[in-house]
């Protein structure tokens, strides 16, 4: 079976003033559908640089970076764009909702902007949004949530548009022990029993193990 | 707070342009109000007149030849002179004009009795706080005594003498307009008609035809000036929404990109923006409306000489021009938005 994602040979280069910085010097890496890899590493050895490549937010300099057999070194701004869409899904640290919006609204303008409002939802991100507890916080604000309940709707948001992957980065790094293991438990849930594969970012050996396998960065490479 | 004062300052440009209009409607109707109070059914002007101003005069002659045309019941010459602002003051001959309208109604005093004495409307003496044996201060270099008070609505709201005022004015034997009553009132047509072949380059008007005249559409200069009070409005409206929305854009960076994070392109936040500044414009629209109301109170409460109007039928002029006026305001801060980078944008605190 062909991979979800095949990366080889990925560099990213940053301009800093008149500087090169090199984030990503040569990386290789293929991710099965349905797996779940931890990514972990000292600070600044390329992990979101990673991150906002295979979610499109910002293209390679060189090598190949393939998702669901799309080439992501050809796509423009647009097609990167429209990736985001509904092959990616984010989950970021600081939640990133929408204040003004409620919940239901927060999980609803990603189908909006994939172009799926009005449309009915489907019925596994029914059972998802059962699975992750939200169904009776659907009418509140984020301010009006926990910080465990909002990384669980950046959850939802990320998942219904069901996304080829689901890119984590340190999800409980905000959160307290007890929320911790409550978001990474439903991220395995998650993985288990619909198949979503999810690549997450964390400092965390603990939270690292919750994942089917581990990846170590060092300096724009994978390691281990 | 930053939408309320946006909605606020587009209503103040709609609020503007509104009352100006509406102060410039009810001027014009206004005078229809006072030349219909007259009770005349043709006016004849000097062939210099514009629509609107008094800026030319003609031989007291006319009057004369006029009553001489057999359909003629009566008629009556008045001299209008300017007397700074938007006032004037009108020579009339009681006698001649009590018989065209019917004379005027007191509120106090009567008729003048002596040469220094006017007789002022009740608008006037409101907004002068004039009352009868009060001093009309400076008008023509003179003081004058108010003698009477009339009610509003005939043919001006400040009245001297007839030959008094065209001895002060250096208008001896001059007219302005000359009112003309007829015996059959349903032969205006053919008497303007006959007025215009045998009285040379004379304005003929009948009333009716003056009043469809007098509207903002048949005034060149008002029209114009309309035009750049709208014009104005847009601009103030377009840089207090530009304002607004710039800070919006700022304030709302990490939104944009956790939106662009999401798949939003460039083209849906800019389309997410201006459907706000639409709305925007739309509600600061509806309150300019409704400014208009209280400015038409206050105008009505302080400067009742003005007479000011509630012009409906510029509303959709009104509510577009705020609405592109916003649109034009949100287009930089919106294309701003539209190009912030996502990464950049969701790091932003």
């Amino acid at each position: 079976m062909e991979p979800i994602i095949e990366i080889r040979d990925l560099k990213k280069v940053y301009k800093q003033g008149d500087v090169d910085v090199h984030a990503l010097r040569g990386l290789d890496l293929s991710v099965d559908s349905g797996d779940f890899v931890s990514i972990v590493g000292p600070s600044g050895c390329g992990k979101s640089t990673l991150f906002n490549i295979l979610g499109g937010l910002t293209p390679p300099t060189s090598g190949s970076v393939h998702i669901k057999g799309h080439d992501l070194l050809a796509m423009t701004d647009s097609a990167r764009t429209d990736l985001r869409k509904k092959m990616v899904g984010f989950v970021f640290q600081k939640y990133n909702l929408l204040p003004t919006l409620t919940v239901e609204d927060n999980i609803e303008i990603a189908r909006h902007i994939a172009g799926d409002y009005g449309k009915p939802k489907d019925p596994s991100f029914e059972q998802a949004l059962d699975m992750l507890g939200l169904r009776t916080r659907l009418g509140r604000k984020p301010k009006q949530l926990s910080g465990g309940e909002q990384q669980r709707v950046a959850i939802a948001r990320a998942i219904v548009n069901h996304p080829a992957i689901l890119l984590a980065d340190e999800p409980t790094g905000n959160l307290d022990t007890e929320n911790s293991e409550l978001v990474l438990g439903l991220l395995k849930r998650l993985n288990e029993e619909t198949g979503q594969t999810i690549l997450m970012i964390t400092h965390n050996p603990e939270a690292a193990a919750y994942g089917h396998r581990m990846v170590k960065m060092r300096d724009g490479r994978i390691v281990a | 707070m930053r939408t309320a004062l946006s909605v606020v300052g587009i209503g103040v440009s709609v609020a503007m342009v509104l009352t100006l209009v509406g102060v410039s409607q009810g001027m014009l109707q206004e005078s229809v109000r006072q030349k219909r109070g007259t009770g005349a059914d043709i006016m004849i002007r000097p062939s210099g007149a514009a629509l609107i101003g008094f800026s030319a005069d003609m031989t007291a002659k006319v009057v004369p030849v006029v009553r001489e045309f057999p359909e003629v019941a009566l008629a009556a010459g008045t001299l209008v002179v300017p007397i700074g602002g938007v006032n004037s003051v009108t020579g009339v001959n009681l006698d001649e004009f009590g018989q065209l309208s019917g004379g005027f109604r007191y509120i106090d005093g009567g008729p003048f009795r002596n040469p220094d004495d006017v007789i002022i409307d009740d608008v006037m003496a409101k907004t002068e706080n004039l009352h009868v044996g009060d001093t009309l201060k400076n008008m023509l270099n003179r003081n004058w005594h108010v003698c009477g008070i009339v009610e509003p609505g005939k043919l001006a709201r400040i009245f001297l003498p007839l030959p008094l005022l065209q001895e002060l004015t250096g208008n001896t034997n001059k007219v302005t307009v000359v009112y003309v009553k007829l015996k059959d009132p349903s032969k205006t047509d053919a008497v303007v008609n006959e007025f215009k072949q045998r009285l040379g380059d004379l304005k003929i008007y009948s009333m009716e035809e003056f009043a469809s005249l007098l509207s903002i559409d048949n005034i060149p200069m008002l029209k114009t000036f309309i035009r750049v009070v709208i014009g104005l409005g847009i601009i103030f409206g377009a840089v207090t929404v530009s304002l607004a929305m710039y800070t919006a854009v700022l304030e709302r960076t990490r939104e944009i990109g956790i939106l662009k994070a999401l798949g939003a392109s460039p083209a849906y936040i800019l389309r997410l923006l201006l459907a706000e500044t639409a709305l925007l414009g739309a509600i600061g629209a509806l309150v300019g409306i409704a400014f208009t109301y209280a400015t038409r109170s206050l105008m009505n409460e302080f400067v009742p000489s003005m007479t000011t109007v509630i012009v409906p039928e510029l509303w959709p002029i009104a509510i577009c021009a705020a609405i592109a006026g916003a649109l034009i305001g949100a287009i930089y801060p919106g294309l701003k938005a539209a190009k912030q980078d996502a990464i950049e944008a969701i790091a932003y605190d």
